[in-house]
């Protein structure tokens, strides 16, 4: 299915000439990026580089100082908010520490956009709310816990679930990965990988998880020098000369992603 | 986007089974609709046909209502034939079908009169615990006290005088202001009430010993707790709740002498500074009063204060201020070390810093009251 979306499906979200300009420093400079629809495109970069002011830029958390952002083929600086409301239910957002709600319970948490954005019956609500709480993998139990109450782990799985409530057609992941063990990491990846498929989500994911760029994600894109450097398949990434590339995914951690027995595929361009 | 979803229910034909036939955008948005229709259907026999050629999407909640409605048909011990599924549907069912997995939406809620008691008994634990702690954090403030005293190299003197600068010069604007306004008010309300007795040149001592011996340190203090022991709570709690607090534990410096000392010692040096131009702008606002209203002259007023005050009146006055300085920041720093975790706390708890300052300011100002007319001055 990676050959079906890296032979080019629709382009889902397009950014072009992107500038952002941050308490005057410039993160991005003429930066664009296209991510196609039903692929998981992996972001990777250096601590500071912008990964996360992409995310939230193309979200529209961030606004922009020139270049335009399309996401739906919708330019969303021209919507007004209530047309951009209808766009925003069509997406949804893990942040890195999951932002839960913490007075609201797990349960309560993943009804938040139900109850925002739609009129449902309380019991049609809990009934979803405990589907997406199954979904993400958590146990029926941890619906009515707090947040405080839950593992960091157990926290990007709830996030995950209020990320999926309104089933989505697009996740945004910030470091889904990042501080798990390698067995939950692993395991989150593939319940990513698991609901990208059977869902037909299209995941754009922040990560510096080489493990997860392996097993994953369908292409990566490289943000260096304030722009996308390069993005395609990670045999693109290992033949790729510039030199932080080459660090990057030819270091001693890449190399031990690379021979881990997952990885039948890539061992193929090593 | 214009989605829209229906179901329909066809009586069965001869000896047919009813057919229910589902179709449109069984997604989300339309959950809410399909949910009150799928409830209000009743179908009859024992056979059921379900046909699905007709959808034209199907997400996790669209297959969940259908999902249910299959089940409902099962526990009434139909038999269904499913017609017109496409592979993408099979595998949304069965998505479903293997996440049935009811939860709690909210922890429990026990019966009220259990509640109530039980809300109470907690209160009382918790209010004689925090008292306790409270005793034991002071004794370990005295401790640290005494320590710098010994050794005065170990008090963090920049951050003494920021706090002193935050604390006592950045609140001179406010406290000046309230104090000033409050003269005004008792020498134009006395004013008001001495004139029908004739006595109007009174207004001076009641300005004046009300200002010296009450007004003045208490409504510094009540400025202060709000302004700087909320601050005290929110800053320290932050840190707190970023575990910033710990890190300067494992890196082998007491909180009690980098964030507590320094808080405390600024409050008990500036306080009766504040204290004092608090009087002094408040005799100001009540001479000016007097000057419009009863015609008391500068001179005239200050001529009747020789005679309305001892030097005792301001300094019962100011005799408080330390030990209210000493109550609001040890109250701020206090609360704000009890933040756990999240954010809402640091809120919670900075109200109640603010509460308790105040309350313990308070009941402190009585106890000298009664204190001063036992000694007599
Ligand atoms: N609100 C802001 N105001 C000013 N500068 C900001 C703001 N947010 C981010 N920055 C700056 O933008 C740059 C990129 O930040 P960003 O958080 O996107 O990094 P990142 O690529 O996600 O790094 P990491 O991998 O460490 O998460 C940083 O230099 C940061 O200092
Ligand atoms: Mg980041």
């Amino acid at each position: 299915m990676s050959a079906v979306a890296a032979a080019g499906g629709q382009v889902i979200i397009r950014v072009r000439g992107l500038h952002t300009v941050l308490g005057g420093h410039t993160i991005h400079q003429n930066l664009d990026l296209d991510v196609r629809r039903g692929e998981v495109l992996g972001v990777v970069g250096g601590s500071g580089t912008g990964k996360s002011v992409l995310l939230r830029t193309i979200v529209g958390l961030i606004t922009p100082t020139a270049g335009t952002v399309q996401v739906f083929g919708q330019d969303f600086a021209q919507l007004s908010a209530r047309e951009r409301r209808a766009y925003e239910m069509r997406w949804g957002v893990l942040f890195q520490d999951g932002a839960l709600f913490s007075s609201l319970t797990v349960a309560q948490n993943v009804e938040v956009p139900l109850r925002e954005h739609l009129r449902l019956p309380r019991r049609l609500m809990d009934e979803i709310a405990g589907l997406k709480i199954s979904m993400a993998g958590l146990p029926a139990s941890s619906g009515a816990k707090f947040p405080s109450e839950l593992s960091g782990g157990m926290r990007k799985r709830a996030g995950l679930a209020r990320a999926l409530a309104l089933d989505p057609e697009i996740v945004f992941l910030d470091e889904p990965t990042a501080g798990l063990d390698p067995i939950g990491a692993a395991a989150f990846d593939d319940l990513i990988r698991a609901l990208q498929q059977r869902l037909g989500l299209t995941v754009f994911m922040v990560t510096h998880d080489l493990d997860s760029l392996h097993k994953i994600c369908d292409r990566i894109a490289v943000l260096a020098e304030k722009k996308v450097l390069l993005t395609g398949a990670m045999h693109d990434m290992l033949r790729h000369e510039h030199p932080w590339v080459r660090d990057y995914f030819h270091g001693p951690r890449a190399r031990a992603a690379q021979i881990a027995p997952v990885e039948t595929e890539s061992r193929a361009h090593v | 986007m214009s989605a829209t979803a229906w179901v329909e229910l066809h009586a069965p034909v001869g000896g047919d089974a009813p057919v229910l036939r589902a179709g449109g955008d069984w997604r989300i948005v339309n959950a809410g609709q399909l949910d009150s229709e799928l409830t209000r259907l009743d179908v009859p026999g024992d056979r059921v046909v379900v046909d699905m050629a007709a959808l034209e999407s199907l997400d996790t909640a669209g297959a969940w209502l259908l999902y249910r409605t299959l089940k409902l048909f099962e526990a009434q011990h139909k038999k269904i034939a499913l017609r017109g599924a496409r592979n993408e549907h099979h595998a949304m069912l069965r998505e479903v079908a293997a996440n049935d997995s009811p939860c709690e939406i909210a922890p429990p809620q026990v019966n009220t009169v259990v509640r109530v008691v039980l809300a109470v008994g907690r209160a009382t634990v918790d209010a004689l615990r925090a008292g306790r702690d409270f005793v034991i954090f002071f004794g370990a403030a005295v401790v640290t006290f005494l320590r710098v005293l010994l050794q005065p190299r170990r008090l963090r003197w920049n951050s003494l005088v920021y706090q002193m600068e935050q604390v006592g010069f950045n609140a001179l604007p406010i406290v000046g202001l309230i104090a000033f306004l409050i003269g005004v008010v008792l020498a134009y309300q006395g004013a008001v009430q001495l004139q029908r007795l004739g006595a109007e040149v009174f207004v001076v001592d009641l300005i004046a010993v009300s200002v010296l011996r009450e007004v003045g340190i208490l409504l510094t203090a009540i400025v202060v707790a709000g302004r700087s022991g909320s601050a005290f709570t929110a800053q320290i709690g932050s840190m707190k709740a970023n575990e910033e607090v710990d890190a300067l534990r494992t890196l082998g410096m007491d909180p009690m002498d980098i964030l507590v000392l320094p808080r405390v010692l600024a409050l008990v040096i500036t306080l009766p500074m504040l204290a004092f131009f608090a009087d002094m702008m408040g005799l100001l606002g009540g001479g000016l009063m007097a000057w419009v209203v009863l015609d008391i002259s500068p001179a005239m007023f200050v001529e009747r204060l020789r005679h309305a005050v001892t030097v005792w009146s301001f300094l019962v006055g100011i005799i408080k201020a330390p030990f209210f300085a000493v109550v609001i920041a040890l109250v701020g720093c206090h609360e704000g070390l009890q933040v756990t975790g999240s954010a809402e706390s640091v809120g919670s708890r900075t109200t109640r810093a603010v509460v308790e300052a105040i309350f313990l300011v308070i009941v402190l100002d009585a106890a000298f009251s009664i204190f001063f007319s036992v000694v007599g001055v």
